[in-house]
């Protein structure tokens, strides 16, 4: 009886762990799987004029997106612009100044409006920048990816901060240095490679955002110049092409992907290695 | 909010006019305090707008239609009657098999990570899956396009028809006709999307668990899965819990990844191989071309609805939070 | 090392938004369009073409599907719009300014399908498609189906139906049709409309969407324009006409269709000829339109607009039929020219 039992739990120790594994082994293999599928095929579509081109007319095969791959860069660079200082300001005022009920609710909403589907972030986005001018813009596109970036960076930034040792502090405040000299000079430079590493991952986050660009940057067949006029990104280049039935199409759309993904996947990188440099603070 | 007024009380000089202005500002303290509570207030000001613009521009849409939006059945702009059951149903139920699939496989390899891998083979790979979670949705859309629909039109749907699909009760979840889009095929993509959320946020969880409890649990003849089952698994819940609600919520929200394979159709359909529509991935299709005042509306109240779902989520997950501090377990 | 990161992060994202700049010309002048998905391939071409003749003037045309193009002109946000189903009284009644139609091109929308084995043209009654469409013939064999096309190894299989999934004017065309040959459609679906709310099927975004739904799906069917079919080289049907014949979509059958409801043409354009008469007609052929402000303001604008209309009435008829859309009949062009001068 005891032995039988015994030997039931052996083998189901020796079950259990092996499914444990084969799920480990199943789901690494899957996503590998379809990331060297994705590399595979956007790799075979990549080409010079890929980068160089404009999109051809409908149906026609050729052209590249030249245009939405800058157009990426510049609304990234919107929503660097308008995010990433409201973020780390916000951040500094949790981290260091914040009292207690106030700073809840802020860290609450925070939480919350990073919780927020980005179609809704673009419905507001619509409401807030293209229905009073009228007319679809990168700088709607920007506000959409802007706040976005805003509640990742808040809170990065504060958990950053409060891992800076209180001695450091308490020596510059020690030499007579006031608060806020403090902060700029001692606190936010020891964590800065922390708070960084946060902004590259809020804005490689909102680089792929797809939805909220559909009604407010639009897209764009040609040059967008300055920032009023719609402007064609790369996320929403893919879902165009992808749904489309043209197999040229389908070629770019796989080295879009490709493209994007390696945007998104250096940011990463990037962060993570400025992190881990930073470390020694 | 108190805390707030006090702060803006102390900010009050004695006296006006430029001296006192440069006074402070060599303090500059006080300065830089009202300076970035500006921006913090800058977030609940944006917040508040959002609801505000939701909840305005849905006036003719919550009018009309009052509760009934909630079930009603039809979503017609043929005749201007609007309702977004179909939407709520098609959300509830693709988040449902997303979590359903993504929640075990996930799981089960966080434990394997955790606590048989070597350290260096799990760290590699925690790193590699990390960097999965950055891919953005709509690359796994296009994924999805051209992987998961093939699949499930030529061999995961007819397989399931004809073995699940002849099984009693269950059986009409996995009836023809098989159209290779659907709800079953966007609920497998959003859990190839949240998988690595999951195995991500468990796994460190679970490596949090003290070195004693395996220990202890062993010592007391234990074999290496019940210790793990049985106390390790059991000390991390809320954690894992906290992963399984981030994952829920990246998948009700998700919009592209869905809106390319769910087939996009208003129907509330017994069998997981129909077409459907989420609230997202209809406000996707439709909200830069609907005609009419009330159409729209109605799509801005399916926003706010969206909305005030991850509002829910987001407090449960904080009352989750609380509970574990008081609770004495860990906080994730 | 990690400023110096950011500052490479920083000097890209810079002259990503130099770089534009360089090549932007004095006095471009630049037009937001959106709306139809069906004359896409056109108006792409066309707006390309025109932009080589004309370097200072861009259009942006993006084709978002007709309701878009309704409602992003209506709430101002594009110069102008395009659509396949003219807007209707109520439309017009709404908008705060004066819109005009301006036909530009003559189409078909087909029944496309995706049956293994099957390369050739399938026949479809009138009754057939409303049934497909309606949910009440389910499978590829039916008899209704069968009976007019004696010969062909129709297969046992569900039919998968594939819709529209945005506000579409390729839809109207279709549920007029629909609409004008089944009362069970009428009474069940409605009139003509841009958005629908289908019995069944799946929806798919825009022409380019459906046909690659279809492209990818056995045994299904879609409607789309003829070109989408053509230049994706997937078969499609002909249709029974109110003559009662089997009519395929090309040049001369669509054309007809225009001729046999010339005279009843109203001023300002708004017409339906799906299900016109005539035993050479194909049915469900349709004009489509750009929706242009009676009034515009910025004087650039306007004349650019007035000048592009000018030159697609013309110059730009010459390149339709290369992508299988049907020219204007010459009593349409010489009204439409008379109409172009009033846009003020």
């Amino acid at each position: 009886m005891s032995a039988l039992r015994i030997t039931w739990r052996k083998s189901l120790n020796f079950v259990m762990l092996t499914l444990t594994g084969v799920a480990a082994f199943a789901v690494v293999s899957v996503l590998f799987l379809i990331l060297g599928y994705l590399i595979w095929n956007g790799g075979a579509s990549l080409s010079w004029k890929f980068f160089t081109q404009l999109p051809k007319p409908v149906g026609e095969t050729g052209g590249g997106m030249a245009n939405a791959i800058v157009g990426s860069l510049k609304l990234l660079f919107l929503a660097a612009v308008m995010g990433l200082p409201v973020g780390l300001l916000a951040g500094v005022y949790l981290a260091e100044f914040g009292g207690k009920t106030f700073s809840f609710i802020v860290r609450y909403t925070t939480d919350l409006l990073n919780g927020v589907p980005s179609i809704v972030i673009g419905i507001f986005a619509y409401s807030l920048a293209v229905l009073p001018v009228k007319h679809f813009s990168a700088l709607a596109g920007g506000v959409a990816l802007g706040i976005m970036v805003i509640p990742i960076t808040v809170r990065s930034t504060e958990e950053f901060l409060r891992a800076v040792p209180g001695n450091m502090r308490e020596a510059a405040m020690a030499l007579g240095a006031s608060r806020w000299k403090t902060i700029a000079t001692v606190v936010l430079p020891a964590a800065s490679g922390g708070i960084l590493t946060g902004m590259l991952l809020a804005l490689a986050r909102v680089a792929g955002e797809t939805a909220p660009l559909l009604f407010t940057a639009f897209g764009n067949r040609f040059w967008s110049q300055g920032w009023g006029q719609p402007i064609a990104s790369l996320p929403v280049m893919i879902y165009t092409y992808a749904v489309a039935p043209y197999d040229d199409w389908h070629r770019q759309a796989w080295a879009a992907g490709l493209v994007l993904l390696g945007l998104v996947l250096l940011s990463n990188l990037g962060a993570r290695f400025i992190l881990a440099r930073s470390k020694v603070v | 909010m108190s805390a707030a007024a006090t702060t803006l009380a102390h900010e009050v000089p004695p006296q006006a006019g430029p001296r006192a202005f440069l006074h402070r500002l060599r303090q500059g303290d006080q300065i830089a305090h009202l300076l970035t509570l500006t921006f913090a207030a800058v977030i609940l000001l944006l917040t508040s707008m959002l609801v505000y613009e939701l909840w305005i521009n849905s006036h003719l849409s919550r009018t009309q239609f009052g509760w009934a939006f909630f079930w009603t059945k039809v979503w017609d702009p043929n005749f201007d009657n609007f309702g977004a059951a179909p939407f709520i149903y098609g959300t509830l139920v693709t988040s449902a098999v997303a979590l359903l699939l993504a929640v075990p496989l996930g799981l089960a390899s966080a434990i394997f990570l955790s606590e048989l891998a070597p350290r260096k083979v799990s760290d590699s790979i925690s790193f590699l899956i990390d960097l999965l979670a950055a891919v953005p949705s709509v690359i796994y859309g296009l994924l999805g396009i051209f992987i998961v629909v093939p699949l499930m039109r030529t061999t995961l749907g007819p397989l399931l028809i004809n073995t699940v699909g002849n099984v009693p009760y269950i059986g009409v979840l996995f009836r023809g006709p098989n159209y290779g889009v659907g709800f079953l095929t966007a609920g497998i993509v959003l859990a190839i999307m949240v998988v690595p959320f999951i195995i991500s946020v468990s796994r460190e969880v679970l490596l949090t668990v003290p070195r004693e409890q395996r220990e202890a649990a062993m010592a007391l003849g234990a074999t290496r899965w019940e210790s793990t089952w049985q106390v390790v698994v059991p000390w991390a819940r809320t954690g894992i819990m906290g992963s399984v609600f981030l994952a829920l919520a990246r998948a009700l929200g998700e919009t592209m990844a869905v809106t390319m394979v769910i087939g996009n159709a208003a129907a509330i359909k017994a069998s997981l191989l129909a077409p459907g529509d989420t609230i997202a991935s209809t406000i996707a299709n439709q909200f830069t071309e609907a005609t009419g005042d009330l159409y729209l509306s109605s799509l801005i109240e399916l926003g706010l609805v969206l909305f005030l779902i991850t509002f829910i989520l987001n407090g449960l997950a904080r009352i989750l939070i609380v509970a574990t501090e008081r609770g004495g377990g860990r906080p994730a | 090392m990690k400023k110096a990161l950011l500052v490479v992060w920083l000097m890209t994202l810079s002259m990503a938004v130099a770089a534009p700049r360089a090549t932007a010309q004095g006095g471009a002048v630049k037009l937001n369009a959106a709306g139809a998905t069906f004359p896409t391939p056109i108006y792409t071409k066309w707006f390309d073409v025109y932009h080589t003749a004309h370097p200072n003037i861009e259009i942006n045309y993006q084709s978002i599907g007709s309701g878009g193009g309704i409602r992003q002109l209506q709430s101002g946000t594009v110069d102008f719009g395009a659509s396949d189903g003219p807007m209707s009284d109520e439309q017009l009644a709404q908008s705060k300014f004066k819109i005009l139609h301006f036909p530009t091109v003559l189409g078909a929308v087909v029944p496309t399908y995706n049956i293994a084995g099957i390369t050739g043209e399938l026949n479809f009654t009138q009754k057939a498609l409303a049934g497909i469409y309606l949910g009440t013939i389910t499978k590829w064999n039916d008899p209704e189906i069968a009976k007019a096309n004696p010969g062909v190894n129709l297969p046992a299989a569900d039919i998968v139906v594939v819709h529209r999934s945005d506000g579409s004017g390729t839809s109207y065309i279709w549920t007029d049709f629909l609409s004008k040959v089944s009362d069970d459609w009428k009474t069940k679906v409605g009139k003509a409309n841009t958005s629908v709310n289908w019995p069944v099927g799946l929806g798919g975004k825009g022409n380019e969407g459906v046909t690659g739904l279809v492209k990818q799906t056995p045994n299904a069917i879609g409607y789309i324009e003829l070109i989408y079919a053509v230049q994706n080289s997937i078969p499609y049907g002909k249709v029974q006409n109110a003559a009662g014949k089997f009519v395929k979509a090309d040049l001369a059958s669509v054309t007809a269709a225009a001729a046999a409801d010339a005279k009843n043409i109203p001023d300002d354009f708004r017409v339906s000829i799906t299900n016109a008469p005539g035993p050479t007609v194909y049915p469900i052929s349709s004009f489509t339109w750009l929706l242009i402000p009676a009034q515009i303001q910025d004087a650039a604008k306007r004349d650019a607009i007035k000048d592009f209309l000018k030159w697609m009435v013309t110059d730009g008829q010459k390149f339709n039929e290369g992508l299988t859309y049907a020219q204007l009949p010459k009593e349409v062009i010489a009204r439409e020219t008379k109409a172009i001068s009033l846009i003020q």
